[in-house]
């Protein structure tokens, strides 16, 4: 029932077809990603011409290109931070960014820790493949311990970010996380996180089959994304390769949320009561 | 814009402010709504006079977690159609250099002022110094256009910052508004009663039907139409070399194409992007070619020079880029030597040298924090004078 759903919605009238085919390498799952992304907008009715799709470098990056929406493709790790001073200019609009674990929490990592703290009316998406896939598969931010990059040819040792809980402990509104096998659930999560009132981080455990799956033999995309189940398991991995994929036990679903003020409705309130009260002192 | 005449003074509105205290009224009186910076010296009354002023005219001001986000920020904001600025110091000019490039290549409007301190590096915080002229005109990678103006008096910060707006709005760029920290922390008496009817101008939006609008093709005026969010266009903007359709390419006929029109922008619309002023230069024998506070020292140079029988005049851009070449050459056409005094270790003398080929070039370059005076230019005049 749920994958007829899911093949009901036609993703097509939010993309731009004009061009296709996307660049995107076979079993990438950052498609499934855009898909549930344009689901959710579609569930929520979100009027094209009032969208705004901010986006940085890499794989994930180049995914707005293809969203027929306004849509910004800007410079290496600064999406949140072009995506706030358009979100503050423009409060009318639905602004949504898409990065990637190098754009996002390595040379933006300062940005996104400042726009969980802010609090903006925002919607970052995290396509967590554990790579540099667009330079050609060098070690990132999230890479799991001993994997093979182009750049840990012993093996990573350096430990991974849980970007959730970072972003959660700078004081995101809403923090989630899902897998592209769970397409429907990642579009409920996106949805949930569209509908807060304030900064919605969401990271995609999404998979990156040319270049980290075959240098670490992980298998088809087809087995690297049938093993994201929710819970995770790094067990799963075990059998394919000795260092475990994943190894942290990463939670899925809604991890965190509050209630603070969002950033903009919260300026804007104070200025116009700090504009009400001089005009009172003016005898206006 | 001709050759600078000063304003008539009107009665009232006389005010004593500092130069970045102009600067942040002209902002304002251009129609700057918003301002993302980050605390530095000595450009910070600027964003703490936005912080206030802002909100009262339904601005926003917002301070970002660091110079890179400031520059994003106000990016950000112009491509939602709203007129944006950000100000800084070297260090963070520095920083703030890849995104300023984004800006250029992608075409879109926003003002940047950098308030120059002492370099290299953190050099000297609270102390002048001109040495970011060539890093104004080729900080960021690659090959692109920018408008650079040097305004000199607390009273021109005002002027030149409101039309750094004018000029990024109408020719679709990044403005940066340079000046020292002498100017910028100058207080100054200024009368800023016409500063209403400042320049409030618009870009040129999208007009027409959706699928004939294409975001980078341009008429005769080679400035492409901008598309506001919101108007029904959802076009693509990219950093990547695009087509005149916004999306990218690689296609090299196609790459040479637009870059050569985004090169080229500013050739045809010089008169009005050109600025510039000449002081007793009818006769000069021997010119000063200076910028702002070494202007101001320049400007009674020429006098006490003169007092002491050596025709000297002075030419002082207004626009630093793209340079006012032509109004130089015109300026300096009787002159057997010209001096650049500048408060760096040549950039300007650079570019006088470049072009004025061949004309006996002789700079007072200083480094060390401290203004050039009067009397050292005078003396180089005089020197100059006697010996060319």
């Amino acid at each position: 029932m749920i994958l007829d759903k899911a093949a009901d919605f036609d993703v097509r009238k939010y993309l731009r077809l004009e061009m296709m085919p996307h660049f995107l390498c076979p079993g990438c799952g950052h498609g499934i990603a855009l898909r549930a992304l344009l689901w959710a907008l579609d569930e929520l009715d979100q009027d094209k011409d009032k969208l705004a799709v901010v986006s940085g470098i890499g794989c994930a990056g180049r995914l707005s290109a293809y969203i027929d929406a306004n849509t910004f493709h800007v410079t290496h790790g600064r999406a949140l931070a072009y995506a706030s001073g358009l979100a503050l200019a423009r409060a009318d609009l639905r602004v949504v960014v898409i990065s990637g674990d190098g754009d996002c929490l390595a040379i933006g990592g300062n940005h996104l820790i400042h726009a969980c703290r802010r609090n903006l009316n925002l919607t970052c998406l995290m396509l967590n493949n554990e790579v540099y896939g667009m330079t050609g598969g060098q070690v990132s931010p999230t890479t799991s311990a001993a994997m093979l990059t182009t750049t840990t040819p012993l093996g990573n040792s350096e430990p991974s970010f849980d970007a959730c809980a970072l972003a959660a402990a700078a004081g995101a509104g809403f923090v989630g996380r899902e897998v592209t096998y769970h397409l429907p659930k990642l579009k409920e999560l996106i949805k949930a996180g569209l509908e807060h009132p304030g900064f919605a981080f969401i990271e995609v455990l999404s998979d990156c089959t040319e270049i980290f799956g075959r240098k670490n033999e992980l298998g088809s995309s087809a087995e690297m994304i049938m093993r994201q189940t929710s819970d995770l398991r790094p067990s799963a991995y075990r059998d394919t390769v000795e260092a475990p994929f994943r190894p942290n036990e990463l939670a899925t679903g809604v991890l965190a949320r509050n209630d603070r003020p969002e950033y903009g409705t919260a300026y804007r309130n104070a200025a116009r009561a700090i504009k009400a009260a001089a005009e009172r002192r003016g005898g206006k | 814009m001709s050759a600078v005449k000063a304003a008539p003074a009107a009665a009232g509105a006389m005010q004593l402010i500092s130069g970045n205290h102009a600067c942040a009224l002209g902002a304002i009186a251009a129609g700057c709504r918003f301002f993302a910076g980050y605390p530095i010296t000595p450009s910070s009354e600027i964003a703490e006079r936005l912080a206030r002023a802002l909100p009262e005219v339904d601005g926003v001001f917002v301070q970002m977690e660091d110079e890179i986000a400031s520059m994003a920020a106000v990016i950000g904001a112009s491509m939602g159609g709203v007129k944006a600025m950000t100000a800084t110091s070297g260090p963070g000019f520095s920083l703030k250099q890849e995104n300023l490039g984004y800006a250029a290549g992608a075409e879109i409007p926003c003002v940047i002022v950098n308030v120059m301190r002492g370099g290299p590096s953190t050099g000297m915080p609270t102390r002048p110094a001109q040495g970011d002229l060539m890093q104004a005109r080729w900080g960021s990678h690659g090959d692109y256009p920018i408008i650079a103006l040097a305004p000199a008096s607390v009273r021109e910060i005002f002027d030149q910052t409101a039309r750094a707006f004018a000029l990024a709005e109408t020719y679709r760029t990044p403005v940066v508004v340079l000046y020292d920290q002498t100017i910028a922390q100058l207080t100054e008496t200024v009368d800023l009663g016409h500063r209403r009817v400042a320049p409030f101008v618009e870009r040129k939006w999208a007009s027409g039907p959706r699928e004939e609008y294409r975001p980078y093709a341009a008429d005769e005026s080679a400035i492409p139409a901008m598309a506001r969010p919101g108007d029904g266009y959802r076009v693509h903007t990219t950093g990547l070399n695009h087509a005149e359709n916004g999306f990218p390419t690689q296609n090299a006929d196609v790459v040479e194409r637009n870059l050569a029109r985004l090169l080229a922008k500013f050739e045809r619309h010089r008169e009005a992007i050109d600025a510039w002023q000449v002081t007793s230069c009818e006769d000069a024998e021997v010119l000063v070619v200076a910028i702002g506070i070494s202007a101001r020292s320049a400007t009674r140079a020429v006098e006490l020079a003169r007092a002491r029988g050596v025709k000297a005049g002075l030419f002082r851009p207004i626009t630093l880029w793209p340079f006012p070449e032509k109004q130089l050459r015109a300026a300096a056409a009787r002159a057997r030597a010209v001096l650049v005094p500048e408060m760096n270790a040549g950039q300007l003398r650079l570019e006088v040298e470049r072009i004025l080929g061949g004309k006996r070039v002789q700079g007072i370059d200083r480094c060390n924090g401290e203004p050039i005076t009067p009397a050292e230019i005078a003396a180089g005049l005089e020197e100059l004078g006697v010996r060319s």
